[in-house]
């Protein structure tokens, strides 16, 4: 008998400190199973935020840096352009990358950067016990809007992939969930489309997962897939949203190609 | 000829992998606690198993390894 899935080398193997049934988690295994499979371990940088992922850098086996809560993408932006041959990505969440960091991964896709933004939509703020996030559908309950998001008095849900691909800097977008084995699949392959993206110098690029927060939304890990599939989808569908006409079978051969004649 | 291990100690009970597998052969194991004081996953009968890593790739906490 072959393994055929192992734990991957990508991740450092330090246990997760996520919550039972997070999502979070097969995020950072994908994330790292890519890192792998494309060989780009050594070169790359990775920009943690501040959320339940704040230490994601203990996870992650390639190097990082840790920014201050929504300023993940300008740190990133000062690793790129100073260190342009490594691959750099942020791992944010919504509280982090849509509120408090706006502006910054606004302007880090106006500007073009050639860096990744890997953006964990759980609609809540999780680590701070489950507060309203922009992310926070209409009718939600949460600990600051406990009797549901209100549009009169809250406003309306930001989609972030859909207002980011409008931005003429930006390269790349896609929004992917986890609910089961063929989107886990579907979100692999966008994680591996942004890093061969990024690799071209296309420009900004992002990968939205839709991700579930079993604690804060009160639901056991089961319940929290299906109120995802049920009222996330929704409000944010899943797709490409920008870079639908990149050829990325071209850019990978060209990716393989080149590594081949390095290691010749 | 399939097989499915468990890192048992990094189990956190959250049935994801129950769910997915889909020859229904996982189950949480109320019989023990793990050093998290989760009852761990465990596999009823391992010659159901086909190896398609349904269950690992669900899996958010890297438990399960697959041979095929
Ligand atoms: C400057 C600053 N303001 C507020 C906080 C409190 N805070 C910590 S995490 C967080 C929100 C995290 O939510 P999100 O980014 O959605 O991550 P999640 O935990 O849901 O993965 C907030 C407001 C902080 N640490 N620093
Ligand atoms: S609080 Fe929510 S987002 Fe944070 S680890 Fe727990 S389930 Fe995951
Ligand atoms: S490999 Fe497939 S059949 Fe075997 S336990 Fe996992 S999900 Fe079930
Ligand atoms: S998915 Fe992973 S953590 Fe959850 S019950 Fe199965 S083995 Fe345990
Ligand atoms: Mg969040």
């Amino acid at each position: 008998m072959a393994v055929v899935f192992e734990a991957t080398k990508g991740l450092t193997g330090k246990p997760f400190h996520y919550c039972p049934g997070c999502t979070h988690g097969i995020i950072h295994r994908l994330i790292g199973e890519v890192m792998c499979e494309l060989g780009i371990l050594e070169e790359t940088v990775s920009v943690a935020s501040v959320g339940c992922s704040y230490n994601s850098y203990e996870y992650f086996a390639c190097d990082a840096v840790q920014a201050a809560h929504g300023r993940a993408p300008a740190v990133a932006t000062g690793i790129k352009r100073n260190i342009k041959d490594k691959f750099v990505f942020t791992y944010q969440g919504d509280g982090d990358l849509a509120s408090i960091g706006a502006a910054e991964i606004t302007h880090a896709a106006a500007r073009g950067e050639k860096i990744t933004a890997f953006f964990v939509n759980n609609a809540v703020y999780g680590m701070t016990s489950g507060q309203m996030a922009p992310t926070t559908l209409l009718g939600q309950v949460t600990t600051t809007s406990p009797f549901g998001r209100d549009a009169s008095y809250q406003g309306y849900p930001i989609n972030v992939s859909e207002l980011l691909s409008n931005l003429t800097g930006s390269a790349y977008i896609e929004r992917v969930c986890l609910t089961d084995y063929k989107n886990i699949q579907a979100a692999k392959k966008a994680i591996k489309q942004a890093f061969l993206a990024q690799q071209a110098n296309l420009g900004f690029t992002m990968v939205e997962f839709l991700s579930t927060c079993p604690t804060n939304w009160g639901k056991e890990p089961l319940e929290a897939m299906d109120w995802l599939k049920e009222k996330m989808l929704p409000q944010y569908p899943l797709g490409v949203y920008k870079g639908a006409d990149i050829d990325f079978k071209k850019l990978e051969a060209d990716f393989k190609a080149a590594r081949g004649g390095e290691n010749a | 000829m399939a097989k499915v291990s468990f890192n048992d100690d990094l189990c956190k009970g959250c049935g994801l992998c129950v769910n997915a597998c889909p020859k229904k052969i996982l189950q949480l194991d109320n019989s023990r606690l793990n050093n998290k004081g989760y009852h761990p996953v465990s596999c009823t009968d391992m010659s159901a198993c086909i190896g398609c890593a349904f269950c690992a790739t669900t899996c958010p906490d890297v438990v399960i390894t697959v041979e095929r």
